[in-house]
């Protein structure tokens, strides 16, 4: 989807402000957030994408307005709604609703270390060979779809080059819409600078990302 | 809903944001309908606060100063190398280590979200998500690496690396000149998260 979240290239947000020593989480309720996120994706009522999509959904302004553990506290209650986990009016007070059943977690403290370490492999066998090798030259798609995709708007429409072949890895554009994880081939792709922003663009410098090939055409 | 980035402090008594209380209520409701194991939230916290952290890629670039053979094998397959140090999750985090030399300097963002390579990092700090990074790493790179301090010399390339699918980037620093008697430990000391996502040089001791 064209939305606020495809922030490659835009202009107005200021400088990047690091900050000394900093914490892993700014406030104890952040880690809560990153937790529950953790734990109730373990019910799996939702995938990877889906979750990013559902950050992307969020209205614009709320977006922009939001820090980053804000939108993953807003995305995570729409998901759980979404999935039927919780109900509005058990959100609204804060308590079970009478008779509800008491489900058993599914991850338990003595799990933690294994579901951390757990981020499965999105790489996928699948029949046929990769359309395109090292060195081709390919074409970004200009396509909009309006739901979730990896390919930034930045590079729709540019020319770029093939540096990698990752093999085929599961599809962000169908996984997020529970329409299957459709593995598609993935590449390392690498634009010149000058390519994506013209003569704002320095001559020596390049920009690399990883799109699958649904994205590219040949060039 | 708060806009609260942080509790406030006053003199040593803690008051909750509306936000804090927002995830207080939520966490309540999960544990109450069993969706969620209280204890299992605290040892996930721990582990990001104390086991998972730039310490575990500082091992990763040190290894690759002091070890030829081993960087060959990191630029080659990152996975399969950090996996050798048995860092968490690495194995199968898809990883690729993208090495700066005399004339290439790499800086890594992700435009679209924040991912990160949390087995040898961390979780990203706030700049890393900042709308600010997001958008001006891709088309103004060497104006952000000013942000940090850096200027590049002249003949130096400058690649970025989005992340839009699940590869995550490992940048291998220049190891400074004047390092050649330290051993690994104390290399190790020397690497800075930062100069891991590319916005920092490591300085010599």
């Amino acid at each position: 989807m064209n939305g606020v979240h495809d922030m490659g290239g835009m202009h107005g947000f200021g400088p990047v402000l690091p900050e000394a020593n900093e914490p892993v989480f700014h406030a104890a309720w952040e880690g809560r957030v990153r937790a529950l996120s953790v734990l109730m994706g373990a019910w799996r009522l939702w995938n990877i994408d889906a979750g990013r999509h559902s950050i992307e959904r969020l209205p614009p302004a709320d977006y922009l307005r939001m820090s980053y553990f804000e939108k993953w506290l807003e995305a995570l209650v729409n998901r759980l709604l979404a999935a039927g986990l919780v109900t509005p009016e058990e959100l609204a007070s804060g308590r079970k609703a009478d008779g509800a059943a008491v489900a058993s977690p599914p991850v338990t403290a003595d799990m933690v270390t294994d579901i951390i370490a757990a981020r499965g492999s999105y790489r996928r066998d699948v029949p046929g060979k990769p359309r395109f090798a090292a060195g081709d030259r390919i074409r970004a798609k200009n396509i909009h779809p309006e739901g979730h995709t990896r390919l930034p708007r930045y590079v729709r429409g540019r020319l770029g080059v093939i540096e990698r072949d990752h093999g085929a890895h599961v599809f962000p554009d169908s996984n997020a819409r529970f329409a299957g994880e459709a593995p598609r081939f993935l590449y390392t792709v690498r634009f010149t600078a000058r390519e994506l922003w013209g003569n704002a663009g320095n001559a020596a410098d390049a920009v690399s990302l990883d799109l699958w090939e649904d994205y590219l055409d040949p060039a | 809903m708060s806009g609260d980035h942080h509790d406030h402090d006053h003199a040593g008594q803690e008051v909750p944001s509306a936000t804090a209380l927002r995830v207080k209520a939520l966490e309540s409701l999960l544990v109450e309908k069993g969706l969620v194991d209280p204890a299992a939230m605290d040892a996930i916290i721990d582990a990001y606060e104390t086991r998972i952290g730039p310490r575990n890629g500082a091992r990763v670039v040190a290894r690759a100063w002091t070890d030829p053979a081993y960087k060959t094998r990191l630029l080659a397959d990152a996975s399969a190398a950090i996996a050798e140090l048995g860092f968490l999750g690495s194995e199968r985090a898809h990883m690729v280590a993208v090495e700066n030399t005399a004339t290439v300097h790499n800086l890594v963002v992700c435009t679209l979200c924040s991912c990160y390579p949390w087995p040898v990092l961390g979780l990203p700090p706030v700049w890393y998500k900042s709308s600010a990074y997001r958008s001006r790493a891709v088309i103004d790179p060497r104006g952000v690496l000013r942000d940090f301090g850096v200027t590049l010399n002249e003949g130096v390339s400058v690649r970025v690396w989005d992340s839009t699918a699940e590869l995550r980037y490992l940048v291998v620093p220049q190891r400074p000149a004047g390092t050649e008697a330290m051993n690994e430990d104390a290399l190790a000391l020397l690497v800075t998260r930062d100069s891991m996502v590319g916005v920092a040089l490591v300085a010599a001791p």
